[in-house]
């Protein structure tokens, strides 16, 4: 009559499909929310899940109901405590209404939000979405950390793939010497004692008294036998694996950039993205990252994120005073030999006349040989992006830097207008470390 | 190994010593359940669920899983195979918001009307919640299920699960042929309609799942040839008068379909010039699951009134037999105040009469008249009053009865009292309310008349009609609302389901509100 089932094991999250869909269909309102997050969230934190409002609009359930209020209406209310017949009760304003007290059935104005929250997997999609990272650059980002299973000596339980048959014998065997379990061999040897001695067709009194001894011992020695198991669970064993996790070295990302009148909301945005997308493929290799800012006019200095992100200078561009501080920091806290050193640097592209040259023979002596990579991208408006098409022309940090690229494979430089056109700059990085895993 | 040996018997024989002394042994002690308590527990609840009560219930299969599950399952209308919609993302999403902020518990159990009866229990629950909940849901709403003449007339039992798998690997059979997003356009649709999609008079024959599948079968078969014999017949008809030939009878085709229709998408699967067989399917999955749903929406009061009844019922007699400690008495009843709570309607918790308080008071009313009856009792209710075979009389009850008749033909005198009940009446010009009942005698009837009204469906709920189509012009569907009370339907809701209504018809659709008071401001937007 009854059956109880533990279904705990059972898979969760039976609801992913549908929360998909939900997902699909409110997409627009999403990739607005989760743009928000980008431009006002920290770094760091910006593939943090989070609580998401859409307009409830796309989202309706309508089915023909009864406009509450409506009509004449007629309700039954419990606690009555000073009502007599004929009394009568001022209406409640307009909104939960007398009615049927269901919030959110208010038409009109209503334009109730419907909030969630979204799962750091679902915001990176929608994050990388924007971006147009290939599906197997985006899957190996989103990968936390990883580990390798290590040997870790045996244990009592496990999973039967994991059982450690030469442990498992070896333990029931001295079980079994122990107990003095009474092997096939000596079992075989006796019942060929006894059936030899069977076979006499006149046994003497000796010969019988032995039977019956050999009987006994035979059946003593199968008693054993069934009693003392040849293999008993407490002999089996099984590997044992720790997770060990990757040993991973630190790296220190520098984010580089000109903060000069020049540089607007949408030029901050799309660096913003820029070091974004930089940081989240640095977190999938190393276990700590420290972030470095630098902003710089004719001076630079270094700041936390949000002066980097939100404050305004004013002043001429000269790059190369940020290129040395940021050498200074290198050399202060950072020594190459300890650290992975990243650096990006964004900017539009103007520099003080005469200081490129200065750049250019300072990356080459001071910051190349150090860093693991360095990316520079120049942000241009849209208009500007339709007749700048070459990458041979372009204003003078452009032209300068070029110098850079025939030499050192890990500089990579690009202009962009759109978020979509990040992505190419790390292209190569990404081809370069698909490699390098690929030999490991 | 002699080690191993004493290990393994110590516990067996540390067993019986403990239980020896005591001579009424509880069934469990402390909060921790095992399979082995739940086990004795069921069995002790059945006893007097069956010996004493005198339930009639399917077999129960009592499924234990853990929160998230719990999440899922609220989020799929707490069945295991639905078919996927974003709905139910949403949902789920909405769900999972309000129980991570802490804002809503999660129900201790889930249950579904099949046989067997499955019913899902949290682990998270203690022991003595399990017992609660499996007096309330495996035997109260299982023997509700099982007897009750609604669920007896509109719901297949036995079939439901199977129905169910089969829907769920049509529709996505569909959306791997059609594409996602047509699916999805079809099922929000049909949904808007659901409540719409259900036969409330009268039940058609009930096909089994064979006779399901093998209809399917031909359905695929015919897939060339889709067109509805009505509009081929109709076609055909202006062919002939295109030749010339005035044709001798001309049958209205509107004389072929039964009209007033009021199962919208019943009709629309029939009828529908434009739906390909797989659409007609999915609308014919959305009205039998609508349908099924149909009697628990029509029996809150008495469903849950049943259920908690009996767990009251239960584990008083458990704890009177001296089979549960009284810290576990407290525990449940704890939980059974809290479920059985009416807020005042001035209460900031107040969202309408608790189905659970309205239910348990009158059927514990009933019994105390059965067994206690006053003059009042004697007056009102001469049949019940001193009878007692209150066991009977609840038993018939639970059959027979929905809310709305219920509540007509049994609400008592002194529950109306308990309740201080009062009854209000306002037209929408005034700006007031009247009260026009309390609970006294004079006031009593109305109150009851009242209550049983808002309880019940076909006057809480609009009725839509499909009265007429326009066969040999634009082929414009014509819908008609009857509307009680002089009211109206909410206008944003209205026109989008209206637009609903024509992607599954492919022509104009009309609504005609009858009787419908004429709007104030609102209905502007």
């Amino acid at each position: 009559m009854k059956n109880f089932i533990d279904r705990r094991l059972n898979p969760k999250d039976k609801s992913l499909g549908n929360r998909r869909r939900f997902l699909r269909r409110v997409r627009g309102q999403v990739k607005a929310s989760v743009d928000d997050a980008i431009r006002n969230r920290k770094i760091a934190d910006v593939d943090r899940g989070d609580k998401v409002g859409v307009p409830a609009d796309g989202i309706r359930e309508p089915r023909f109901r009864y406009e509450p209020g409506s009509g004449r209406v007629e309700r039954v209310l419990p606690g009555n405590k000073q009502f007599g017949v004929g009394d009568r009760i001022r209406k409640p304003p307009q909104q939960g209404g007398g009615g049927a007290g269901k919030q959110g059935s208010n038409d009109g104005e209503g334009e109730d939000e419907f909030a969630f929250v979204l799962s750091r997997e679902e915001f990176l999609d929608i994050f990388f979405e924007d971006l147009e990272l290939p599906d197997l650059i985006k899957h190996t980002m989103k990968e936390m950390k990883t580990f390798k299973p290590r040997r870790a000596g045996y244990s009592v339980t496990g999973s039967p793939s994991n059982l450690a048959v030469t442990n498992t014998m070896k333990n029931a065997m001295g079980r079994r010497i122990a107990l003095r379990r009474p092997s096939n061999a000596e079992v075989a040897a006796l019942k060929e004692e006894l059936f030899k001695l069977e076979k006499k067709s006149e046994p003497s009194a000796a010969d019988r008294k032995r039977m019956k001894a050999l009987r006994e011992e035979i059946e003593e020695k199968n008693r054993r036998r069934a009693a003392i198991p040849y293999i008993d669970p407490l002999d089996v064993r099984f590997k044992m694996f720790d997770k060990e996790p990757q040993p991973n070295a630190n790296a220190v990302m520098f984010c580089l950039m000109d903060v000069s009148a020049s540089m607007g909301e949408r030029e901050k945005d799309l660096a913003k993205r820029f070091f974004v997308l930089l940081h989240l493929f640095l977190t999938r290799r190393y276990d700590k990252i420290e972030l470095v800012f630098i902003r710089h006019t004719h001076n630079a200095q270094e700041v936390d994120e949000d002066t980097f992100f939100h404050s305004r200078e004013t002043g001429g561009t000269v790059v190369s005073t940020a290129l040395e501080e940021m050498r200074k920091i290198i050399d202060a806290r950072y020594p190459a030999s300890d650290w992975n050193i990243y650096a990006a640097q964004a900017s539009d592209g103007d520099n003080f006349p005469g200081d490129s040259d200065r750049c250019l023979a300072f990356m080459r002596e001071a910051i190349m040989p150090l860093v693991q990579y360095f990316a520079y991208i120049e942000i241009i408006d849209e208009a500007e992006a339709e007749f700048l098409l070459s990458d041979e022309t372009g204003v003078e940090l452009w032209t300068t830097y070029k110098k850079l690229t025939a030499d050192w494979g890990n500089f990579a430089m690009k202009r962009i207008s759109r978020p979509a056109d990040i992505y190419p700059v790390f292209r190569e990085l990404f081809a370069r470390n698909a490699r390098e895993s690929a030999h490991a | 190994m002699p080690d191993a040996t004493q290990t393994k018997k110590s516990p067996a024989k540390r067993k019986p010593r403990k239980a020896a002394p005591k001579k009424p042994a509880y069934l469990f002690e402390g909060p921790d359940w095992s399979f082995d308590t739940m086990n004795r527990t069921y069995a002790a609840i059945e006893e007097i669920a069956l010996k004493e009560l005198g339930l009639d219930i399917y077999p129960n299969q009592i499924e234990i899983i853990s929160s998230e599950q719990m999440l899922d399952a609220y989020a799929s209308t707490g069945m295991p195979l639905m078919y996927g919609h974003w709905s139910f993302g949403k949902s789920f999403l909405s769900e999972e918001r309000l129980y991570r902020k802490g804002l809503r518990g999660l129900a201790y159990e889930i249950i579904i009307n099949s046989s067997p009866c499955i019913s899902y229990n949290m682990e998270d629950n203690t022991m003595a919640t399990q017992t609660l909940v499996m007096a309330h849901a495996a035997f109260g709403h299982n023997h509700f299920f099982k007897n009750n003449h609604l669920f007896r007339m509109w719901t297949d039992a036995e079939g439901i699960l199977d129905y169910l798998e089969y829907a769920r690997t049509f529709i996505a059979d569909c959306e791997e042929r059609y594409g996602e997003r047509e699916v999805e356009r079809i099922l929000d649709a049909a949904h808007a309609l659901m409540p719409n999609g259900v036969f409330r008079y009268e039940r058609p024959a009930r096909p089994t799942l064979r006779e399901e599948r093998l209809r399917h079968r031909e359905r695929l078969a015919q897939e060339e040839a889709e067109v509805n014999y009505l509009w081929e017949r109709l076609q055909a008809k202006q062919r002939r008068k295109g030749a010339g030939r005035r044709p001798v009878e001309q049958v209205d085709p509107r004389s072929q379909i039964q009209m007033p229709e009021e199962n919208v998408l019943f009709f629309l699967e029939q009828y529908s010039p434009i739906l390909a067989n797989w659409q007609r399917e999915i609308l014919r999955i959305t009205r039998h699951i609508a349908q099924y749903f149909y009697p628990q929406r029509q029996t809150k009061v008495m469903n849950e009134g049943c259920a908690t009844f009996c767990h009251y019922y239960i584990v008083n007699r458990l704890h009177e037999k001296g089979l549960i400690t009284d810290g576990a008495l407290f525990e449940i009843l704890h939980q059974h105040t809290g479920v059985i709570t009416q807020p005042d309607f001035d209460d900031p918790r107040f969202s309408g009469i608790n189905p659970y308080a309205l239910g348990f008071a009158m059927m514990s009313d009933i019994k105390r008249m059965a067994l206690e009856p006053t003059e009042e009792d004697r007056e009102y209710f001469p049949r019940i009053a001193g009878a007692g075979n209150w066991q009977d009389i609840l038993k018939n009850v639970w059959a027979n009865y929905r809310d709305e008749s219920f509540i007509q033909q049994f609400l008592s005198p002194k529950v109306v009292r308990d309740f201080h009940m009062f009854s209000l009446q306002g037209e929408e010009r005034s700006r007031y309310y009247t009260v026009n009942g309390i609970h006294d005698d004079r006031g009593f009837r109305t109150i009851r008349n009242t209550l049983a009204r808002n309880h019940d469906l076909s006057v809480i709920e609009p009725d839509i009609q499909v009265v007429d189509v326009d066969f040999l012009g634009d082929r414009s569907l014509f819908l008609e609302c009857h509307m009680s009370d002089g009211a109206r339907l909410a206008t944003r809701d209205r026109d989008s389901v209206l637009r609903h209504v024509e992607t599954l018809w492919g022509f104009d659709v009309e609504l005609d509100e009858i009787g419908a008071s004429p709007g104030t401001g609102a209905d502007v937007s």
